[in-house]
């Protein structure tokens, strides 16, 4: 308190009050500064809470348009069964089972190399030309339009090895668009986990393989499964790639084999309203098409999220 | 175990400048020195842990029963099995305890469940820990104090009953109290085994190890038994960095 009974609060808190010896501080001029600049910063602040704001209302918006166009055809019929009439009746099923064949076959493609390459890149390679090599094929591999890999797909995998547009194509080429993804992830996953462990365990007379077999993957196993499953909703939702090398407009049953040809989630409502002899007819069964395609990624996103979220705390 | 002229280059850094040391058999020595001096270097010179790093060199010799462990044909693996280390930081594997202990046995190929069993007890007894874990050993190590995780290191380097046990600083991340208990440690252990520890705490070399070498900027200064070395030393330098003249 000073002689005078005055009592300024200078933004640090009622009844704290500065002085500094015999030289009183200026206090009313530094609270009106003071004021200022929180209101700046919460100024700022509010702005990045809008940008954040934007991103979860933007999906939000995405979401309820589709549900809002698309609810009236969910249905029992339209999940299980197969198009009929010229797609303006029936369902969806040889999409829903191609995509999930397509999928699950770029998985079957893209993890096992993916894994392996972000292994030999984190622990084994050492620096040099090649290694900026290989990481510069990497990188633009990552960047390659997806028409791109559907071309490159037909005129390789279709074409050339007499594949046949099949799920093998399309496996084959999702692969190769999913790699990056999963070597990024994988990588990240093997950066994380802490050198002393592969110090400790070098230590007591491991190799290096046991110690990446022993310690290392187990510690980036969720961190590689959680770009796994993002990689699996990238690829499932993919259009171009699969255009050309795997999905068909019609086909009358099931797939039996990896040579068939299969329908898909993301060709049929391209193929609905562009190419469809009942476009506006079959509008309905796009936005429904559409919700069930976006139900799957989202669904398989917040999986790899909550799993993610889950193992980090067990950590 | 021994050290003949021993020279260590980080790329072109100097580290280690023509160090002669011997270790004699169950005894506990202690390096000590200031930082940056090079003890740290010297001791993972022991197990070839600078092997890892690229550019490192070595010149001269160190020799573990009279056989140089850095001639080229000597398996580094085996090496290490031989050679026990503890870090400073206590780093467990996120394990179960059990595991943390085991894991030197299994890579190594040791396949008998029974006797794995009992290695893992022996071990966490000799490591004065199995009373505090042994209704929670299939739980994780991460679980443990900080202490109790030092001491689980030990445990996990003595199942593979290495004939050296190297440990740098091992209880400089550690509390009093914990600190009290590896010395304790220490010093029953080396009936069994040679130890040699790296520390910047010279009350901790003066309790805990039997002879002193004293480092400075990568040279050898002075090694003697430590008793000598704390009360009489030979070198000037060595006298000053005991009083704290410098640090």
């Amino acid at each position: 308190m000073k002689k005078d009974g005055t009592n300024k609060d200078t933004g640090l808190g009622r009844g704290l009050v500065l002085s500094q010896g015999n030289v009183a501080v200026d206090i009313d001029r530094s609270t009106e500064l003071l004021g200022r600049r929180k209101l700046f910063q919460s100024v700022t602040f509010w702005l990045f809470r809008l940008s954040a704001a934007v991103n979860g209302i933007a999906l939000l918006v995405v979401v309820f348009f589709l549900i809002t166009k698309g609810w009236r055809a969910i249905n029992w019929t339209f999940l299980t069964q197969p198009p009929m009439d010229s797609m303006t009746k029936g369902g969806i099923l040889p999409c829903i089972v191609g995509t999930a064949c397509l999928s699950i076959g770029a998985l079957v493609v893209a993890f096992p190399i993916g894994v392996a390459s972000a292994i030999y890149l984190h622990e084994y390679a050492r620096l040099g030309r090649v290694l900026r090599v290989i990481r510069l094929g990497i990188n633009n591999l990552a960047g390659v339009p997806s028409v791109v890999f559907g071309l490159f797909g037909l005129a390789f995998f279709v074409v050339w090895l007499d594949m046949g547009v099949s799920i093998l194509a399309g496996s084959l080429t999702l692969g190769a668009l999913t790699l990056p993804v999963i070597i990024g992830a994988s990588e990240e996953a093997l950066r994380s986990v802490p050198d002393t462990y592969r110090e400790a365990s070098l230590g007591l007379g491991a190799t290096k393989w046991q110690t990446i077999y022993r310690v290392v993957l187990p510690a980036a196993l969720p961190g590689i499964l959680t770009g796994a499953i993002l990689g699996i909703g990238r690829a499932a939702g993919e259009t171009a790639p699969i255009m050309f090398t795997a999905a068909v407009f019609y086909t009358p049953s099931l797939p039996s084999s990896p040579l068939d040809e299969i329908m898909a989630l993301p060709y049929h409502i391209y193929v609905l309203a562009t190419a469809g002899t009942e476009i506006e007819a079959t509008r309905h069964l796009q936005y429904g098409t559409a919700l069930v395609l976006i139900v799957l990624v989202l669904g398989l996103n917040l999986f790899a999220i909550i799993y993610r979220a889950r193992l980090r705390k067990r950590q | 175990m021994r050290i003949k002229d021993l020279d260590f280059f980080y790329g072109d850094f100097h580290c280690l400048h023509k160090v002669c040391l011997e270790f004699n058999a169950n005894q506990v020595t202690a390096l000590i020195g200031p930082s940056g001096c090079g003890k740290s270097t010297l001791l993972r010179c022991l197990n070839r842990m600078n092997d890892l790093i690229s550019t490192s060199r070595v010149q001269g010799e160190v020799l573990l029963d009279d056989q140089n462990i850095y001639k080229p044909d000597v398996d580094v693996v085996t090496l290490r099995r031989h050679i026990g280390m503890v870090f400073q930081k206590p780093n467990p594997f996120p394990k179960s305890i059990f595991e943390n202990v085991a894991y030197g046995l299994r890579v190594n190929g040791v396949k008998d469940k029974t006797y794995v069993q009992e290695r893992v007890e022996r071990s966490l007894q000799e490591a004065a820990l199995w009373d505090e874990v042994k209704d929670r050993i299939h739980e994780s190590a991460l679980g443990l104090s900080g202490g109790q995780q030092q001491r689980l290191c030990i445990a996990r380097a003595m199942a593979v009953e290495p004939a050296v046990l190297l440990m740098d600083e091992p209880a400089s991340a550690l509390d009093p109290i914990a600190t009290q208990k590896i010395e304790e440690l220490i010093h029953k252990l080396k009936e069994t085994y040679t130890i040699i520890i790296v520390t910047h705490n010279m009350q901790q070399a003066a309790r805990v190890s039997d002879v002193t070498a004293f480092f400075y900027l990568g040279e050898l200064i002075e090694v003697d038994q430590t008793k000598k070395i704390f009360t009489r030393p030979s070198s000037q330098k060595t006298s000053d960095y005991i009083t704290g003249r410098f640090g």
